[in-house]
């Protein structure tokens, strides 16, 4: 990983203030995104994934607030800048697209002023050049007869047409990063499907980098060369998204892999992560995912472990790959029914 | 769109047909002879016939509803029984003066409840907030006559600032619109903070900040335009009741306005000026409804008007 680092990210704390209460949604987290390339961000729901994004473009809902850490773009931590300052890189330096299609856009305004808006806003493009840039725009995220569509409302268009938009939108001003949280999970299979490659595609030609939020490890292998998989709040695991399925080290991550249905091996039944994700209010003090594990030992229970780099260049949270292992020694996290297949 | 408005115009038909006939039935659903009103109680026979004959009174009640029917849409509501005047030439000045604090009460409102509205979405639970929604509950119940009063004898008794009646002068306009719409302010202001609180949570205002926005436009820009549909609904309602609902403000101020002739008239028993009142505050109640529903086109597309 030498290559130059567009997004590095340190001890981000995110935490939502409810009366005298701090619920930590994100706790510490830490990664790089190499320029150009592409971080999924991989954990259930209320793993802290979606508003890490947030943080990154501070874009929290009331009381959320980043409580520390560091969020280094291009040099500059975006969290000591003024309001002001972040505004100027929100859908200009980085872009976001959401999960929501059908409601991310405004529903009084045309597909057309609302991309104007990001250029005028940006480029200071005046109408003319704006509704023109708009068309091209559309007609780069494969919407068909643009020139018609910039003068429609977002209701005349289906689910993936006004993910397109806002993809439109997103590039307006040909960002360096673009973060994606869950861009398809509202959308048909099929749509999904055209949507990930378009996303893609768009990042070949404009190089820019990625941060792919998903609890799809479907999408992950589609688009990602990195993993970062959360689980309550922290990272657990972080690897090149190759390594990751053929040798996850965590047990959550190998739990997820295990949940999702694969064509290639005769399994007749998944294999769902028993349990539930912790609330964020009632952390275990130990490992997060020590009460869903079926490795955790005393150790687990009692002392969170860190995140570290492995021989192969892997960093992981757990105990096992440690030196205070105390459970068995000769444990195989990845043993499950489908260990065979990826040796 | 034209379309639409043209369809509007012959829905309101059957409204205003409903209308007339409870206007109508007025003079006839209460007890005693209109003639015998007109003529005095010591009027000889001979002259209530006399007077009955002219009014048509012993028609029958079809006829009578037509021919009243008939000339309400010539803008002919007769004569009044009181002052033999045309009754036109009573209502038109005192209906301009009442339609006139009408239109000024609901600009206060809106542009006074907006604005609260507005601050207090944007700032909810904040100081600001729990004091705009503290006055706007007193704006609500304080009853408009007492609130009347309380100005006037600070800003003009004690102050000596504004006149204390009448109207016309700009001076004279400020405490009436006052009165008359603090209590829509507080109205449009609590809509405006619930519909605001609402869009505020929507996905496209965080895709409206994700695009670099400033707060300022997103608030005005983005979330204003979809809160305001309830807020204008509210607004036309209004509208309609502080045309009927003048009289005490009017009253209080000494105002000559369409209340006060309707109360006076209604005591005397002045059927044709009540009737014809009433009428045109119906006419004007159902077209501002009208111009309500046209206003939301405007502000969502997705409303089908077909």
């Amino acid at each position: 990983m030498s290559q130059e680092t567009i997004l590095d990210i340190k001890d981000l704390r995110t935490s939502f203030l409810v009366e005298d209460f701090e619920v930590k949604a994100v706790d510490g987290v830490s990664f790089k995104l190499p320029k150009g390339k592409t971080i999924g961000i991989v954990g259930e729901s209320g793993s802290g994934k979606s508003i890490t994004a947030m943080s990154i473009l501070q874009l929290l809902d009331k009381p959320g607030k980043i409580m520390g850490g560091e969020i280094n773009f291009k040099g500059k931590d975006l969290t000591k800048l003024s309001e002001k300052e972040i505004q100027n890189i929100r859908g200009n330096e980085i872009s976001m697209i959401f999960q929501e299609p059908m409601t991310s856009l405004n529903p009084v305004y045309t597909i057309g002023q609302q991309i104007r808006e990001t250029l005028k806003v940006h480029q200071g493009l005046n109408k003319q050049n704006g509704t023109k840039k708009a068309i091209e725009l559309l007609s780069l995220v494969g919407i068909p007869s643009p020139e018609q569509r910039v003068k429609q409302y977002p209701h005349e268009l289906s689910g993936g047409m006004r993910q397109r938009v806002m993809i439109a939108m997103a590039l307006a001003c040909n960002p360096e990063l673009l973060i994606a949280d869950e861009p398809t999970t509202a959308l048909d299979v099929t749509i999904q499907a055209q949507i990930l490659e378009l996303i893609k595609d768009l990042q070949k030609d404009l190089g820019m980098s990625v941060i792919m939020i998903t609890h799809d490890m479907g999408v992950v292998a589609e688009t990602c060369d990195y993993v970062a998989v959360m689980y309550g709040g922290k990272v657990v695991e972080y690897q090149d998204v190759k390594s990751i399925f053929k040798s996850p080290k965590h047990p959550y991550t190998v739990g997820l892999l295990n949940s999702i249905p694969r064509h290639d091996t005769d399994v007749d039944e998944l294999e769902p992560i028993k349990g539930n994700v912790p609330s964020p209010k009632d952390m275990p003090v130990g490992c997060r995912f020590a009460p869903r594990c079926p490795f955790a030992t005393e150790l687990c229970e009692k002392e969170l472990p860190s995140l570290d780099t492995q021989a192969d260049g892997s960093e992981v949270r757990c105990w096992v790959y440690t030196d205070r292992w105390d459970g068995d020694p000769e444990v195989n996290v990845r043993e499950s029914k489908r260990t065979a297949e990826s040796e | 769109m034209f379309q639409f408005i043209v369809r509007r115009l012959i829905q309101l038909i059957p409204v205003l047909l409903g209308v007339s006939i409870i206007v109508f039935s007025l003079m006839h659903l209460t007890p005693g002879n209109p003639a015998q009103i007109i003529a005095g109680e010591n009027a000889p026979k001979e002259t209530i016939e006399q007077i009955e004959n002219r009014l048509g009174l012993n028609d029958p009640i079809p006829v009578q509803y037509f021919n009243f029917v008939k000339d309400a849409v010539m803008l002919d509501f007769g004569s009044s029984w009181r002052t033999s005047l045309p009754v036109s030439e009573e209502l038109w000045p005192k209906f301009w003066v009442t339609f006139e604090l009408a239109v000024y009460s609901t600009i206060f409102s809106v542009f006074l409840g907006l604005i609260a509205g507005i601050i207090s979405a944007v700032r909810q639970y904040s100081f600001a907030d729990v004091g705009i929604m503290l006055v706007a509950l007193f704006g609500l119940s304080m009853p408009n006559f007492w609130f009347g009063l309380m100005l006037m004898q600070w800003f003009s008794i004690k102050l000596g600032w504004l006149p204390p009646t009448g109207w016309g002068s700009p001076e004279q306009v400020i405490l009436p619109v006052i009165t008359l719409g603090t209590m829509g302010a507080a109205v449009v202001a609590r809509m405006t903070r619930s519909s605001m609180l609402d869009v505020i949570s929507q996905d496209y205002i965080r895709t409206a900040r994700a695009k670099g926005l400033k707060e300022r436009v997103v608030i005005y820009r983005h979330a204003l335009k979809n809160a305001l549909i309830p807020v204008v609904t509210v607004i036309g309602l209004q509208f309609g009741s502080l045309l009927a609902g003048a009289v005490l403000t009017e009253s209080v101020f000494a105002i000559n306005g369409m209340g006060k002739l309707i109360i006076d008239r209604i005591l005397a028993r002045d059927f044709p000026v009540v009737q014809a009142a009433v009428l045109v505050i119906a006419v004007v109640f159902v077209f501002v409804n009208l111009i309500v529903d046209i206003s939301y086109k405007f502000l969502n597309k997705r409303i089908n008007m077909d």
